[in-house]
């Protein structure tokens, strides 16, 4: 019993540093643009055909799928910020909302002319292979997705922190007009930010590509997945998209175990009206990135 | 026109959604709170009809109060807990979702109410029974446009009275229309539980035109998206937006579904929908409908003015 248990939580806590860095790409694009960008999900799903592509037609291991996904989807950001998001960033939300639906209706749409709506399984050998440490047997898939996940988080909180873009990014984040004062390229700040928030989407989407069947339905989830994980911990949080998502992963792990599968996608709303209602602003407030 | 069951059907849904749209407006474009979780009131007022009906055999006008009460008054806890906790802007709108959310997955596993499988009418026999809101499909296209003329008219008798102004100086400064003595948190549940209430009278009629229920079809994100993408396209916060935009984006949608089934490209109108969504916002801005009052009004056409004076959102 306490196995089973262990097992439970260690494979909840492995996905939910994935659904973290789902979360990191969502929550920095709100904290520096004010932006909710509602086709984070689509994101995801390109990052899951990139991984199912690469390791299909190349045979590649997953962390290369990964890298991959990374590169392609900052260029896809970036270029979708400049063309077409940065005219948006100073209207109210609802027009805001109604772009972004938009987009992921154009993105889903193209992912079904391209790929049809049958689910693709990614049968690589990782999904079958586990490994056992103690009482926890876990699935080499779910292991190397969550270490990866969580290398780049660090990575990114290291990059954010004390790089010199990093610096501007949180001060653009911080303040915008002060930031245009002292000199920063805002536009610029802008479209890296949307950037990174897509190549963050793209990664965690090539990282689970093994444990999910890429399939253009499965965006909507994702997106509403990672407003759940993002709100638990506070929009525009770091460090509450990384416990968010960890506390979306452990929950969801253990209602699939204690009630019905319908209760294990349930419970994560549940939990987010709850924290909404007695802490609004998330587990940390918003602001700080 | 009237005489081709397909045009019928369709129009039926783009006044049905005129109607909601007309809903949605009043929260968003008078009351100044965006919900995006909307199908949460539709589903609650489709469900009551269709439980009623179906399981006790109890007239759908019973089913459409009971929908306004239930729908009233869960829009009324949740702007009752959120506003009591300061969730607002755009933390509010993603509760109204994550609640639409939290509905839709309870009564996917709800045996009683059909669950995945649905809740199914029993077939219109033919004849036109005003006491059970049965009838043939060019019956319910009259329901429809009588709900919707009720809207259009309603929206702007609300827009006119005293309520209309205090919901606009409360949507365009807060802190202002509470020095002036608006009770704020008041008023605020007050729009939003009669955006409910419509929403669901709206939704138990959608789900008698449609004559089944299912969850993800009547309470998913999809059915969110459809209500606002009348009165967005049209014209948030005026009084004929929702109408011209459910006409614009309705049939279009349907258009292209059905070019893109015959072609056999499945995501087709996916593409063409969104592409007009992007496009309707980045060039018309404020919507259709204002764009056309733009155009009269260059070409000097006749003076109508009640008809257009425009009602703004600024956020």
């Amino acid at each position: 019993m306490l196995s089973l248990w262990l097992n439970v939580l260690a494979s909840g806590i492995l996905l939910g540093l994935v659904y973290g860095l789902i979360a990191l790409g969502l929550t920095i694009i709100f904290g520096v643009m004010r932006v909710v960008n509602f086709a984070h999900g689509e994101m995801v799903v390109f990052g899951v055909y990139i991984g199912y592509w690469t390791v299909r037609l190349w045979n590649v291991p997953i962390i290369v799928a990964a890298a991959i996904a990374a590169v392609v989807m900052f260029a896809f950001g970036y270029l979708l910020e400049a063309l077409i998001v940065k005219r948006f960033v100073n209207r109210p939300h609802h027009y805001q909302f109604i772009v972004f639906i938009g987009l992921s209706l154009l993105f889903s749409g193209t992912l079904l002319v391209a790929f049809g709506p049958d689910p693709r399984p990614t049968a690589s050998q990782l999904s079958f292979q586990t490994v056992s440490l103690g009482l926890v047997t876990l699935d080499l898939a779910r292991l190397q997705a969550a270490a990866t996940a969580g290398l780049l988080i660090a990575l990114l909180g290291a990059y954010l922190k004390f790089s010199s873009f990093g610096r501007s990014l949180r001060a653009a984040a911080d303040n915008r007009l002060g930031g245009l004062i002292v000199g920063l390229n805002i536009p610029r700040v802008y479209a890296v930010t949307f950037g990174i928030g897509a190549a963050c989407a793209g990664v965690a989407g090539a990282l689970i590509s093994p444990l999910f069947d890429a399939q253009p339905y499965l965006a909507v989830d994702f997106t509403l997945l990672a407003f759940v994980t993002v709100i638990v911990g506070g929009l525009g949080s770091f460090g509450g998209a990384l416990l968010g998502g960890l506390v979306i992963g452990v929950a969801e792990a253990i209602a699939a175990l204690m009630f019905t599968p319908s209760m294990k996608t349930a419970l994560p709303y549940a939990l987010l009206i709850i924290i909404l209602v007695f802490r609004p602003r998330g587990f940390f407030g918003a602001k700080e990135i | 026109m009237l005489a081709n069951p397909y045009v019928i059907s369709l129009m039926t849904i783009v006044l049905l959604f005129t109607f909601l749209g007309q809903s949605w407006n009043l929260m968003l474009g008078i009351g100044g709170q965006l919900s995006i979780g909307h199908a949460l009131f539709v589903g609650l007022g489709a469900y009551s009809v269709g439980v009623l009906y179906v399981k006790y055999g109890i007239s759908p006008w019973v089913g459409l109060l009971t929908g306004m009460i239930l729908a009233g008054s869960v829009g009324a806890s949740i702007a009752w807990l959120s506003f009591r906790f300061e969730v607002r802007g755009i933390y509010f709108a993603l509760l109204t979702i994550a609640a639409a959310e939290f509905a839709r997955i309870m009564f996917s596993g709800w045996e009683f109410v059909g669950a995945m499988q649905g809740l199914f009418f029993p077939a219109p026999t033919g004849g036109i029974e005003i006491s059970m809101l049965r009838g043939d499909a060019r019956f319910y296209y009259f329901v429809a446009l009588a709900l919707a003329a009720l809207g259009i008219i309603g929206t702007e008798f609300i827009s006119r009275s005293y309520l209309g102004y205090v919901w606009r100086a409360m949507r365009d400064d807060e802190s202002a229309a509470r020095a002036l003595g608006v009770r704020t948190f008041q008023h605020k549940i007050l729009v939003i539980s009669i955006s409910a209430a419509t929403a669901a009278a709206g939704g138990g009629v959608l789900a008698l035109v449609q004559g089944s229920i299912f969850p993800d079809s009547i309470m998913g994100m999809g059915l969110s998206v459809d209500v606002l993408i009348g009165p967005v396209v049209g014209g948030l916060g005026t009084t004929f937006g929702p109408l011209v935009g459910s006409l614009a984006a309705i049939p279009l949608n349907h258009l292209m579904s059905a070019l893109g089934d015959s072609l056999r490209i499945p995501g087709l109108n996916n593409i063409t929908y969104g592409v007009v969504l992007i496009s309707v916002v980045w060039f018309l801005p404020d919507g259709i409908w204002p764009a056309i009052v733009r155009l009269c009004k260059a070409i000097q056409a006749p003076p109508t003015a009640w008809l257009w004076q425009s009602r703004k959102v600024e956020e």
